[in-house]
């Protein structure tokens, strides 16, 4: 039973996450980039208040997946670089925590671009 | 209710969400509440396999990464975010979609200045100011620390 609320939150979450977004895409004509900077830096901003937190502990992977995840994710990195190397730290745990998402973000990217062939345009993320 | 057919086109537009939204919001919703469930199911398998958790989260983020540059590779992923909107945006996935759809189109324009630049026409700016609100926040947390201490 456990699991399945697990699972429950993480779909509900990220769902409302989602959902969210969409409704400002709808509403506000936001365009995705803007979206994608909001919410990490709206996961900043959340995750320095202490809000977060909690959250994942609810939710688990319906809060660490969408990009405010990612955004909890360099506040909390920048939150314990700072308690370990001071001042200095503020300028070290955003790359640090990251490190893993964007280099494989680009890396993987690279491999692909140069494997697939560039395709019709269907995307709209510009 | 006395009003011109000109006020009560205004009034129904205003109360009435557009047809469309009834649509792409709970899309939205189920696609990317499913990309999540995904990764909750990711973070469990990894942690069963003994990572700890800052480790099974990261692993998590390259397995869902990979995936989502897989899809786009294939032309898979645009064809669902045509339907999914915010829901395949707004997980991580879309970031990495985000990164490698302009890298994969721009490739025709060289390996450097098109692949290599474009690559962040999207990733970039979502860097730029989630770096830069860090370490904003950095120094907040720090003076705090200081004031407090």
């Amino acid at each position: 039973m456990d699991m399945f609320m697990e699972y429950f939150w993480a779909f509900i979450i990220g769902g409302i996450l989602c959902a969210i977004g969409q409704v400002l895409i709808d509403l506000t004509k936001l365009t995705p980039a803007r979206i994608l900077t909001s919410y990490v830096v709206a996961g900043v901003i959340l995750g320095a208040i202490g809000v977060y937190e909690p959250l994942i502990e609810l939710a688990g992977g319906g809060a660490t997946v969408p990009l405010t995840g990612f955004g909890n994710l360099l506040a909390k990195g920048v939150r314990e670089a700072v308690d370990e190397n001071g001042l200095l730290g503020a300028f070290m745990g955003g790359f640090t925590s990251a490190a893993v998402g964007v280099s494989a973000a680009i890396f993987f990217s690279l491999i692909a671009a140069l494997i697939f062939k560039p395709g019709t345009k269907v995307n709209n993320n510009a | 209710m006395n009003i011109s057919n000109q006020e009560y086109g205004e009034l129904a537009k205003r109360v009435s969400p557009p047809s469309a939204m009834a649509k792409t919001i709970p899309m939205a919703f189920v696609i990317g509440g499913t990309i999540c469930v995904i990764g909750e199911a990711l973070l469990n398998l990894y942690g069963a396999l003994g990572l700890d958790r800052d480790n099974a989260a990261a692993l998590t983020s390259l397995s869902l990464i990979f995936l989502s540059i897989l899809l786009t590779g294939l032309k898979l992923y645009d064809r669902i975010a045509q339907v999914a909107g915010a829901g395949t945006l707004v997980p991580i996935t879309g970031f990495a979609n985000s990164v490698c759809s302009p890298a994969l189109d721009f490739k025709t324009e060289g390996y450097v200045l098109g692949l290599g630049a474009k690559m962040f026409v999207i990733a970039g700016p979502v860097i730029v100011y989630g770096v830069s609100a860090s370490v904003i926040y950095g120094i907040i947390y720090y003076c705090i620390k200081l004031f407090s201490a």
